[in-house]
């Protein structure tokens, strides 16, 4: 009896290890879930990186920042794509579920763009002026130098690191107006602009193509600024932010090659490629 | 009952073999009790569905979660804006927006789908109407997403250009894509009402010299309607709980208006867009389960009062039940 348990025991344990050891020979599988604004840019980077790694697989999901922190939370990404720093209860939560601290990687620099129709004659505003926009105070586009008409607020989700980026920057925290419209995604914001003469909508810089990305000053005493690169990484942009990489725990293994790989010159490459900013000088340093 | 008469039919001429009958009868036992079991599952899958919907919007009740209680949804300011530095999570906005869309999408398809319904049932040759009926039920077969993109993408700009709206996207653009959900159902089913009519009504009604629209409306139509008012019923419980064409076509914005022209967000497609980014069991999450039940409860009212103005209908019409 006992030297049979003991064979089962061996039994047991060998095939455990092989169930163990088999993965690292087969395909490595990193999820990357978050930002929708960061979609574009995760899953240019997944192509790029698993044609040179051909062992990694990497899955890359959006549906927005808030998404992606939970999902980390919960256990369900490896990678959380963010629009938006990590607010402290969230890095709290992860750390109780997780039972690690998160791990904060700056990967890349966006320019918040506002958008407006090609054929809004307005071509720059204030950030006061934006904000009475989007709170409501301002309805018409003649209050700020445009043509007599209503002014159409477009805008994120509320699960959107864009929608909450926004929200504390632009708004300082207060609320958007009753008539706001939040879209789906960015992509769709950007339709819905098109679209409509009098519309009004903000996204990732990345974003902006057939639409109007005006140029933002601080304040009435200030210039306006256009959101260009430069502008962006020397912080003259007022709406300029960081995207973020979160991870539960420091980055080991695959994921480590990943992170390292996407803060080089190659990963740096594919920032420029979709239409953000890579970080300040990491393509000549590294 | 059909394998009864079935097995009388074949008893006759031969032997009776009273041990194959037994069996019968057992197996028509089975029969009986596999379908009222059927029944009773449906039954109680929909009140488990409404218990696990409540129970994982319960806590809110006796404590509160990241600064949210139960009554929350029901606190000033009326606005609807659950992220930010102060969440705002009155639910006054959405219930307005829902019963606006609801109401729009009713006012437009009803008297459509009745028209047509009351055309197809008392005026159209039987050989228009064996297409009429089967064309309008593919309408219903439709999936929602697709017409509430074309609403989105086409209808909303034609409506926008023809009538001159502020808002591209609003109550009335939902609403008239909602109706394209309702005009199938409430025309199916009040058609299937008033050919359920007996012809002795109308035979009667045309024999003392009245017309055929006489018959039509002052005969069928009120002979009809506990079913026709069912429809509604229906139809008004589809429009509420409707999800898709709203998410798209509706606009979203959470305005406390009663103004048809401006978008509104409604209580279905909030949970949609918001269920699946919120952290599990916060209270952002608990309020949008409360918000389901509100849901459960508007329609479990509505077809409550229905069922039981329904049963008044019927036994002002025909007597006692």
């Amino acid at each position: 009896m006992n030297q049979r348990h003991r064979i089962v025991t061996i039994a047991a344990v060998l095939l455990l290890a092989a169930s163990c050891a088999a993965p690292p020979s087969e395909k490595q599988n990193i999820n990357l879930k978050g930002s929708d604004t960061m979609l574009q840019l995760g899953q240019r980077w997944a192509e790029v990186y698993m044609k040179d790694h051909p062992g990694v697989t990497i899955q890359v999901t959006g549906g927005g920042s808030g998404t992606g922190i939970a999902a980390l939370v919960n256990g369900t990404t490896q990678i959380c794509q963010s629009s938006r720093p990590m607010k402290d209860e969230e890095k709290a939560s992860v750390k109780q579920q997780r039972q690690a601290e998160v791990t904060e990687i700056p990967v890349a620099v966006d320019a918040l763009a506002v958008y407006l129709n090609r054929q809004n004659p307005i071509d720059h505003m204030t950030m006061e002026q934006i904000r009475r926009i989007f709170q409501g105070e301002i309805t018409n586009w003649k209050d700020v130098g445009g043509p007599s008409a209503g002014i159409v607020l477009y805008g994120r989700e509320n699960n959107s690191g864009t929608y909450v980026f926004f929200k504390e920057h632009v708004l300082a925290n207060g609320d958007f107006a009753e008539r706001y419209q939040p879209l789906g995604g960015t992509a769709a914001v950007i339709n819905a602009v098109i679209k409509d003469v009098n519309g009004i909508g903000y996204g990732g810089i990345g974003y902006a193509t057939d639409v109007k990305a005006i140029s933002v000053a601080k304040d009435a005493a200030s210039g306006p600024v256009p959101p260009t690169m430069e502008n962006a990484l020397s912080n003259k942009y007022p709406l300029s932010r960081f995207l973020y990489w979160y991870t539960a725990g420091s980055p080991a293994g695959t994921i480590k090659g990943l992170v390292d790989w996407v803060l080089g010159p190659q990963g740096q490459n594919v920032v420029k490629d979709v239409g953000f900013y890579p970080l300040k000088g990491a393509s000549e340093s590294q | 009952m059909l394998n009864r008469t079935s097995t009388r039919v074949c008893g006759r001429g031969r032997t009776p073999r009273p041990r194959q009958s037994e069996f019968r009868i057992r197996i028509d036992r089975f029969g009986e009790f596999f379908i009222s079991a059927v029944a009773f599952i449906a039954i109680a899958i929909i009140f488990l569905i409404f218990i696990y919907v409540a129970r994982e919007a319960a806590p809110l009740a006796w404590r509160t979660v990241d600064g949210i209680s139960i009554w929350s949804p029901f606190q000033t300011p009326y606005m609807w804006q659950p992220v930010g530095g102060i969440p705002k999570f009155n639910v006054l906005p959405l219930v307005v927006g829902t019963f606006k869309v609801t109401l729009i999408a009713m006012l437009l398809g009803t008297p459509l789908a009745l028209a047509a319904a009351l055309y197809t049932a008392e005026f159209a040759p039987p050989s228009l109407r064996e297409w009429i009926k089967p064309a309008v039920e593919v309408l219903a077969g439709i999936p929602s997403v697709v017409v509430g993109f074309f609403v989105l993408i086409v209808l909303a700009s034609w409506l926008q250009d023809a009538f001159n709206f502020e808002f591209r996207l609003n109550a009335v653009s939902a609403g008239i894509g909602l109706a394209f959900a309702v005009i199938p159902l409430v025309y199916t089913v009040s058609e299937d009402a008033l050919t359920s009519v007996p012809k002795l009504y109308r035979e009667a009604s045309l024999a003392l010299g009245a017309s055929k629209a006489q018959t039509a409306i002052r005969v069928v139509l009120p002979a009809a309607s506990p079913g026709i008012f069912a429809a509604l019923v229906l139809g008004f419980g589809r429009a509420i709980g409707e999800t898709m064409i709203v998410l798209l076509a509706s606009g979203n914005a959470s305005t406390l208006s009663l103004s048809p022209f401006v978008p509104v967000r409604t209580l279905s497609a909030t949970v949609a867009s918001e269920l699946g980014e919120v952290v599990f069991g916060g209270g952002h999450y608990r309020v949008l389960f409360l918000l389901g039940v509100i849901l459960f409860i508007i329609t479990s009212i509505v077809n409550w009062v229905g069922a039981r103005y329904n049963r008044r209908l019927r036994q002002r019409l025909f007597g006692a039940t």
